[in-house]
Formats: C-alpha cells, structure tokens, sequence
C-alpha cells in the first residue's frame, strides 16, 4: 500500500510543455507513472510526449479522468496553477515552483480550504509510491519498493535518507517532500498521520530542519496516536545566529524552533532521533530489527 | 488533509541570519528613510525628514527641516540596516546613532560625527556597519496640550494560522521583546482573514485598546489601516513600526520603520529593486548572488558545496560531527553546471581559514557529471589547490560522475556514501 498515490493515479502535468515540465513529465512516464496528459492553455487539442495537451485542468479531469496534478509552471502563475487544480477537482495537487511570493500562497491556502485536496509544497521535490508512480523530480533509481514512509522537509536530504534506506534493503511505502517555504500545504503531522494510518507501512522517517513549529507537532501527535516506530533528524544543529532585523519575529515565534529544541521535544515523544544525517537509515533498520548482517 | 491545524511558529529565526540557511531566500532589507518613503505613499503619517550623505548636506536638510517645521530643533539619525542605532555607539567614540540637535549648525556637526563611521549596536555585531547616510528628522517631541506616548507596532505572517498578524502594545519604544517576555498580557496581536483583509472595526479595536480617544483614536484608525494596506500591496514579509507616537497635538506618526521585502515578490514591484543596498550586505555573499548561489561565511575550517538548503544544512553537522566546524553555507540549486559550480570552488576558496572542502552533491534535477566537470575545471583553473578536496557525488549519472573525478588525475578524496565523506573529513583534519 501507499499513501496519496498509486499506480491507478491519473496524474495531468501544467506546464507540460514547457522546459522543465517537458523533461520531468518524461522521467516521470520513463518511471512509469500513468501521465494521462497536460495543461498549456493555448495548445488544447495538440499533442505533446505522445500524451494530449488540454486548454485547462478542467478539460484534463473530464476527458482523461486527470486526478492528481504536477505544476512547473513559473512563480508568477503558480498560485493560479494550483486553484485551477483544486477548483476542477484534483485531490493531490503537487507544485514544485520554487520562488511563489508568501502573500500569493496564503491566498491559495485560504481558497483551497473549500475543496477536498491535498496541496504538496510548493518548492517541493514531490511525491512518489516506489514501483507505482513518480509525481515530482526526485531521482526514481534510489527509490524501492517497501515498508518504511518517509516525509521530509528537504529535497536532497530526502534522497539522501532514502538512499541509505534502500541500500539497507529498507524499502519505501512512500516518500513525501513537503518543501520548506513559509505557507505549504501538507505538513508534517499530516504526512505521518496518513502513514499510521497506512497498514502497509511499518516505519516512518521524518525529516525536518531549523524554524517553523512543525516538527514539534508532529512530535506530539506521535506521542499520543503512534502506532509505529519514528526516526527522525533535524538539519542545522550548526546553523548560527546572528545578525537580525526587528524584534517581531520573536514575539510570535516560540521558543521550539532551534535543531536542538525540536530534537529534544522528538525524543521526548519517542522519536528515535539521530543526530547525525549518515545514520538515519541504520537506526530504522535497527529499530526494526533489520540489521543486515 | 486540508484543515491547516499545524502548530509552526513563525519563526524566530527568520531575523536571524540562519533564515539566509533555509528554503526561503534572503528577505530584502531596506533603510529607514526608505521605508517611511513606501508608508508615505500609501497614506501613514510619518516623521518627515531629509537623507544627507555629506555635512553640506546634513546643514541644508536642517534648515529644511527648519523651514517646514518651524523648528530649530532636529534629529540626526543614522541609515544602517540593523536596529539599536539610539544606544549604539560609534567605533572609538561616544557618539550615539541617533542625536538631537538644537540647530542646523548642530546637526552637520553630529552628520560629520556620523558619516564615515562605524555604528554598532546591539543587533550589528562587533564588526559594525559602516554609516555613508544620515536621515535629518523633524523633531516629533515638541510642546502641546496633549502628552506624548509612544506605541509598538508589525505587521507580519503567522506561520501557524497562515494569516497576517498586527502585533501591537502601549509599551512602545523600549524592548519589545523583554516586554513580550515580562508582560505577555499587553501584546496584543490582531490576526487578519487573507479572504477579506483588514476590517475597519479591527483596525478600531486596536485604537480602543492603546487606550486612545478623539482626534488620536481616529487617526490611529486612519494610521493601521493604512499601514496595513501599504503591507498588503508591496506584498512585503515583515513591517515593524517603534515607536508609533501620539504627538503632544493628538497626531499618530511612524518615528522609526523597518520593512523586510518578500523576494519572490519583487518582479511584482520593479521599483524597490534600486532600494537594495548592497554595501549593507556581506561583498562575498553579493558575489555569490550573482552567479545564483546562496552563500552565507561562517567561522569555521572546513567549506562546503553542497546542492539543497537541507542537505547543506545536514552537511554542515556532519562536519561538525566530524570534528570540524562549517567554514561556510553554499547551496548551489537546482540547476549547478559546470560554471556555478567552479565559482562557488572560488568563492570557498577565497576564504583563508578553509582548511578543507567537503562538496557533497546529491544528483537528483542536477546531474552529477556537470558536477564533476566543474570540479575539475575550476581545480585546473585555479591551480595551485593546496587544501584537500573530498568530493562525493551520488544520484543520477553518479557513476560518471566518479569515472570523470577518478580520470582528471587530480588529488581528491572520493566519497560515496555521506559516513564515508564523515570519516575523511575527520581524516584530513588530522592531517
């Protein structure tokens, strides 16, 4: 099993024929992912990667069934990309757009809450259910097949933990990079819920990094409802502080965001925390009784 | 799934240089006079003044300041982007970064004081910021039937809402934060719906609750709103007003401003680009800008090149788990070739205290044999490459990658797995 997505998702691409969508929207049909097509408006009707190109997501949904969408659309259209997406009925709405202003997502977070989908990033690698589907950028050779969810913050980092975990011939039931920016869709907490929820997944690595409270609250959602092994890092233990500007940041701020902070509330929920990155895959393995011999 | 119930803060971190180390790239800075110039425009009152770069200058802004005012009397205040300028000090002298003068002629002799020197304060560091600008203000306190109050005032994200937040309290101009940890009760913090915006009976709440009534309650209403709608439509990322005064006439003004703009935003707002201030921010770090790599210098012995802000972050506690301390944050992106990559080589390089490199890329949209090309390039460009290298490369066409490193002929240590690239960092330290 997986979460979010599968072989059976049918998943459009906006900005599909463009650069960047053109080249991933291959790797992800290479992987094997069932692209049904994409959204340029303007290039409806004509055909792109052996795959229709629709005027809109709307078009995509009715007529090839479009229920999953990936955007690579540019920063200045890919709030609109996005509500496009939830308003035409997509439920996993995944954007990989690096750079979308704050002002234009806290937007897209109030008006998304109306419809029944699920936001990943933006700035986000994406999401993939090994051997299934690919929906994002991340490189599909170090993924396997298996048992262990994995949800991260990071993109690179995220290979890098995954990685370790198929060389220890941990598998993964899905792996989720929810991207960093301010305002993101699916958080944390959300992504380890669904994995406890999962019956196929056995161990959960979470990944986080420095700011936000995230982490922490998928800490303590864990201490109360886990019902499964968690590993988990936290990037920037050597991040330093320094120079800053004004004061309101730390009167809204709370005092739960340093690396150390989080990774003490971690442990303090249970969370098998590690303190160094190179051993995030060892600890699940150990964990689960997994050492290769 | 769509129900945002997450807890994150907003961060504290994000006026901390370590915001530069994360997902979200550097917020633009501006200065004072910059500042009040964006609320002006959009209708908030502030305390007028002239920008002088030169005495001459600082004379002819009084006199000004004199003539529009009707007031000997002036303030000098130093631009810097950092705050703390009233009671910071200027290298090797008493003089503070923001003065009175009693007449113009005082006032080009505090500028002279000023300009050419290094402020520092409890927000710049040791180092300092150098002060080429001056802002010659009207003085705000003058004589009246009313008493004079100062405020504190932002506007900014609440990352666990997802709204904007107006932060306010009647204990301005003091340290805002030792308020909000003393007495958490008079914060208040007035959150705004992103569907609607701000509504004028918030923007009443918030006059009634500075305990104010009359001529100043309208214009405290008059003030937020269009402090808020001056936030909203330069799409900026933190506004912070202290102190807001009631002058002794019952008017409500910005004496002091700070606004931090959103970058990703600026496409939007063409005309702010010419308000960055460059010899405000670090010269490597602007170098490394160019070439669309986000660098921040530390202290530390070992540099890294690294693609991602996570990774690099994990790379740097790696180093430090290692024995080493991080010389440096460097993520190249998403898109390194062989040319960001070979100046980001030279970037680390030029920093004296880099005993060795660690680049750890993990090849997922960047390929890791443009990796290797840049790698070599820059080796052989640069020359004379006395501190070891550890390069590990790893995702797609990673075994290329390696072929490539392995064939150039150069003396590097290779890694493949990132305990691997642990141990020969810890290695080379030993020498």
């Amino acid at each position: 099993m997986s979460i979010l997505v599968n072989k059976d998702s049918r998943v459009i691409v906006q900005g599909f024929t463009g650069n960047e969508g053109t080249f991933h929207a291959q790797q992800m049909i290479e992987y094997g992912t069932n692209v049904v097509g994409g959204v340029t408006p303007g290039k409806g009707g004509s055909t792109h990667l052996d795959r229709p190109v629709f005027n809109s997501v709307q078009d995509a949904v009715r007529e090839a069934q479009a229920n999953v969408s990936i955007i690579f659309v540019p920063p200045a259209f890919a709030a609109d990309a996005i509500m496009e997406s939830a308003e035409a009925g997509i439920g996993v709405i995944v954007c990989i757009t690096e750079g979308i202003p704050t002002k234009d997502m806290v937007k897209v977070r109030e008006y998304i809450k109306g419809f029944n989908c699920t936001l990943i990033g933006p700035n986000c690698p994406g999401i993939i259910t090994p051997g299934e589907a690919k929906i994002g950028i991340m490189p599909g050779f170090i993924f396997k097949k298996g048992t262990i969810g994995v949800v991260s913050k990071s993109g690179t980092l995220t290979y890098e933990a995954v990685d370790q975990l198929t060389k220890l011939g941990l598998g993964q039931s899905t792996a989720i990079g929810i991207g960093g920016d301010p305002i993101i869709g699916a958080t944390t907490k959300e992504a380890v819920e669904l994995f406890m929820n999962d019956p196929e997944t056995e161990g959960i690595v979470m990944i986080g990094e420095i700011g936000g409270g995230m982490e922490a609250e998928a800490a303590r959602w864990i201490k109360e409802h886990g019902t499964k092994p968690v590993v988990g890092f936290i990037a920037g233990q050597t991040a330093p502080a320094g120079r800053r500007m004004g004061h309101a940041g730390a009167i809204v701020g709370g005092k739960d965001d340093t690396a150390a902070a989080k990774m003490a509330i971690m442990a303090e929920c249970g969370i098998h925390v590690v303190a160094s990155p190179a051993e995030i895959g060892q600890k699940m393995a150990e964990v689960l009784g997994r050492m290769p011999a | 799934m769509k129900t945002p119930i997450c807890a994150l803060n907003w961060v504290k971190v994000s006026y901390f240089r370590v915001a530069i180390i994360s997902h979200s790239r550097i917020k633009m800075n501006i200065h004072e006079y910059q500042a009040k110039e964006i609320l002006k425009k959009y209708g908030v009152a502030v305390q007028e003044g002239f920008v002088a770069e030169t005495p001459e200058q600082a004379l002819k802004a009084a006199q000004k300041v004199k003539e529009y005012f009707q007031s000997d009397w002036c303030v000098v205040k130093a631009q810097i982007h950092a705050g703390g300028r009233g009671k910071g000090k200027i290298q090797g002298s008493e003089q503070r970064g923001v003065q009175v003068a009693k007449n113009p002629e005082q006032a080009s002799e505090i500028a002279k004081n000023l300009l050419g020197g290094t402020l520092v304060t409890i927000q710049t560091g040791a180092a300092g910021k150098l002060v080429s600008k001056v802002l010659v203000a009207q003085d705000v306190f003058y004589p009246g039937a009313s008493e004079p109050k100062e405020y504190y005032m932002s506007v900014l994200l609440d990352r666990a809402t997802k709204q904007n937040v107006i932060i306010y309290t009647t204990e301005g101009g003091m340290d805002i934060e030792e308020v909000a940890e003393q007495h958490p009760e008079k914060i208040h913090k007035e959150w705004v719906n992103s569907a609607v915006g701000l509504q004028p009976f918030q923007a009443r709440k918030i006059a009634f609750n500075l305990g104010l009534e009359g001529k100043a309650f309208k214009e405290m209403v008059t003030f937020v709103s269009a402090m808020y709608r001056a936030y909203d439509e330069t799409d900026s990322a933190m506004f912070e007003i202290n102190p807001v005064l009631k002058t002794s006439d019952d008017r409500i003004i910005a004496v002091d401003a700070k606004v931090n703009l959103d970058d990703n935003a600026l496409y939007r707002h063409k005309d702010f680009m010419e308000l960055r201030d460059l010899a405000e921010e670090d010269p490597t770090e602007v170098e490394a800008g160019k070439f669309n790599l986000n660098y921040v210098k530390l202290d530390g012995n070992v540099g890294c090149m690294v693609n991602g802000a996570g990774l690099a972050m994990a790379t740097m506690d790696i180093i430090k788990l290692s024995g080493g301390e991080p010389a440096n944050f460097l993520d190249v992106g998403g898109t390194a070739n062989a040319e960001t990559v070979e100046n980001g080589f030279r970037i680390i390089m030029s920093d004296p205290n880099v005993k060795a490199i660690l680049i750890n890329i993990f090849g997922g949209i960047v390929r890791c044999d443009r990796v290797a090309n840049g790698v070599v390039e820059a080796y052989r460009k640069i020359g004379d490459v006395q501190i070891p290298i550890i390069v590990r490369l790893q995702g797609t066409n990673a075994v290329e990658a390696k072929r490539i490193i392995d064939e150039s002929g150069l003396k590097v240590y290779s890694a493949i797995t990132l305990s691997e690239a642990a141990a020969l960092v810890e290695q080379v330290l030993k020498g």
